[in-house]
């Protein structure tokens, strides 16, 4: 026990004006007061409050920000994917289902007949938009993954993601 | 006498149901979350809503009352199921019966008012009526202080009865410093009582109207601000809230002598605790802060430096003077609540040993210091 090494150290020895503790609770005071008072403001930008009403007040997300899936189209309307099944492979939660289907245009091989997302399997990590060779599948939306209440409502099917979908300004199908 | 027990009835209704109960409910449901949040930067409750309406959070404090009626009634095994039913009356009804001592307002006089030279309104030609207070009694100040103090037996009755041993330490816990704080209490009103002479609370607020070199107003405060100030912390440590909530204290005994109590019974004891705040309130406002006096305003007109002058005609400012009033002893209790939970939100609570340090060796000599200097100059003016 000789070896032990006691470091002492200096407390800061309390003022009278300190250890009466009314100055103190006073400052105290003046401190919750004043955010209290502060954000009694009628005008929302002068309160510290960081709160946001979230419905009324969404989130702005910023333009990069992954959301829920779409289905980009063509210059037609119809679907831009050429059901080349590139995302439903790399998808890491095998969240993509596709069923390939011969289309009538010669010029276009293959269109999907089934496009299937389960947005509650989907991790949201952009690879199938990495993947994808045409710009057909994007995460651009805008919109997060919503709530589901019931698990089928989680199968976004092809109509449903290309009703969220825009013309893609890449060019598809160009000359060889 | 049927006309003066409809009086009383409708003066009791008024008192404890549309201000008492009124004030104390929304402050349990509402008013301290809302406060609470501003001090800590956040908004509070603000989502519920009944048709599309939701005013500042106010339909939270009306869903909060629903569920808490329709929840289920629990009583432990083993508790004793007559005493855990009647310690939350017991908690609850001290805090609403102290409510008949406390004078919102002189007796009305039927006749015509008259300030003396030393400021104290007298009757002429007519007789007090008592309209303000639910009861006149000339030892109010007795009375309530009986009454707090009885609430505690509820306290600890509901932490025997419920059969558990964090509500067994709470009710032990309130006892404690339910004694450790009433001698102080008591002992600092000491020195007001030297000065006033009297018990009843009415005549209290009225010696208080009395402007000292015509300018200062005699309000307790003034005469004895070190009661004041431990009369109002001692007033906070009776009222079992934090930073004195040792009774309750969650990080070491749950939640005290309510951890086995639900439903109704559970907010009845939360409104008791918050009712005995405002009655403390009540109370500081009518012994130190002048009760129902404005500074300068009189039931005969407005005086001031020896100036003395009757807006709107006699009768007419007597009127005034009375809503006046009225409305000033209702803000000084508004105001002393709102206090009270600024100081709730403000300082972190005390350790158990130093709320008893702080009673017994801090509090209690100081107030009988108070009263020995107080006893000295009146004994010697």
């Amino acid at each position: 026990m000789a070896n032990v090494n006691v470091k002492v150290i200096d407390r800061e020895p309390q003022s009278l004006w300190e250890k009466s503790y009314i100055p103190e609770i006073i400052r105290g005071l003046a401190v919750t007061t004043g955010h209290f008072f502060r954000n009694l403001n009628p005008s929302k930008e002068k309160r510290t409050t960081f709160t946001r009403n979230y419905p009324e007040e969404p989130t702005i997300y910023p333009e990069r920000y992954r959301g829920l899936h779409r289905l980009m189209l063509r210059d037609d309307g119809q679907v831009r994917c050429v059901a080349c099944m590139c995302c439903s492979t790399i998808c890491p939660a095998d969240c993509i289902h596709i069923e390939a289907a011969e289309h009538d245009d010669p010029t276009i091989e293959k269109y999907p007949s089934v496009f299937v997302i389960d947005e509650l399997r989907c991790i949201v990590c952009g690879l199938c938009v990495e993947a994808c060779p045409c710009d057909a599948i994007r995460m651009d939306s805008g919109v997060h993954i919503p709530p589901y209440g019931e698990r089928n409502e989680a199968f976004y099917d092809r109509d449903l993601l290309m009703s969220m979908g825009g013309r893609s300004q890449a060019v598809q199908g160009g000359k060889r | 006498m049927m006309v003066e027990v409809l009086i009383s009835l409708v003066k009791i209704f008024v008192i404890v149901l549309g201000f008492v109960m009124a004030v104390a409910g929304l402050l349990t449901l509402l008013g301290d979350r809302k406060q609470s949040s501003k001090i800590q930067n956040r908004v509070g409750p603000n989502r519920a809503k009944i048709l599309g309406i939701g005013v500042l959070g106010i339909p939270h404090f009306l869903a909060d009352g629903l569920k808490l009626v329709l929840k289920e009634n629990i009583v432990p095994a083993g508790a004793n199921r007559f005493l855990h039913t009647l310690a939350p009356v017991l908690v609850l009804a001290p805090a609403l019966i102290g409510w008949a001592v406390i004078p919102f307002m002189d007796h009305y006089c039927t006749g015509t008012m008259q300030t003396t030279a030393e400021y104290t309104e007298i009757c002429v030609g007519g007789e007090w009526k008592n309209y303000f207070s639910i009861m006149h009694l000339n030892a109010g100040l007795l009375f309530a202080f009986a009454i707090a103090a009885i609430s505690v037996y509820g306290a600890a009755i509901a932490g025997w009865a419920s059969n558990s041993k964090y509500s067994l330490l709470g009710g032990l816990r309130s006892s404690a410093q339910m004694i450790s704080y009433e001698v102080s209490m008591g002992l600092s009103l000491a020195g007001i009582l030297l000065i006033y002479g009297t018990l009843d609370l009415n005549e209290m607020a009225r010696m208080q109207g009395y402007l000292l070199w015509d300018w200062l107003p005699m309000w307790g405060v003034v005469v004895q601000p070190l009661a004041f100030f431990l009369f109002f912390l001692a007033g906070m440590a009776e009222t079992k809230r934090a930073p004195f909530d040792l009774p309750e204290g969650e990080s070491e005994i749950v939640a005290g002598y309510l951890t086995e109590y639900s439903t109704m019974k559970f907010a009845g004891m939360q409104l008791a605790e918050y009712a005995a705040t405002v009655f403390i309130a009540a109370l500081i406002a009518v012994i130190f802060l002048g009760g129902w006096q404005i500074p300068y305003v009189y039931a005969d007109g407005i005086r001031i430096f020896d100036n003395h002058w009757v807006p709107f005609g006699e009768q007419a400012w007597y009127w005034i003077s009375i809503f006046l009033r009225v409305h000033a002893m209702i803000f000084k209790i508004l105001v002393l609540v709102w206090l009270q939970f600024m100081m709730r939100w403000t300082l972190p609570r005390f350790r158990y040993d130093q709320v008893m340090t702080l009673g017994w060796k801090i509090l209690l000599p100081l107030s009988i210091a108070n009263l020995f200097v107080t006893a000295l100059i009146v004994t010697l003016l």
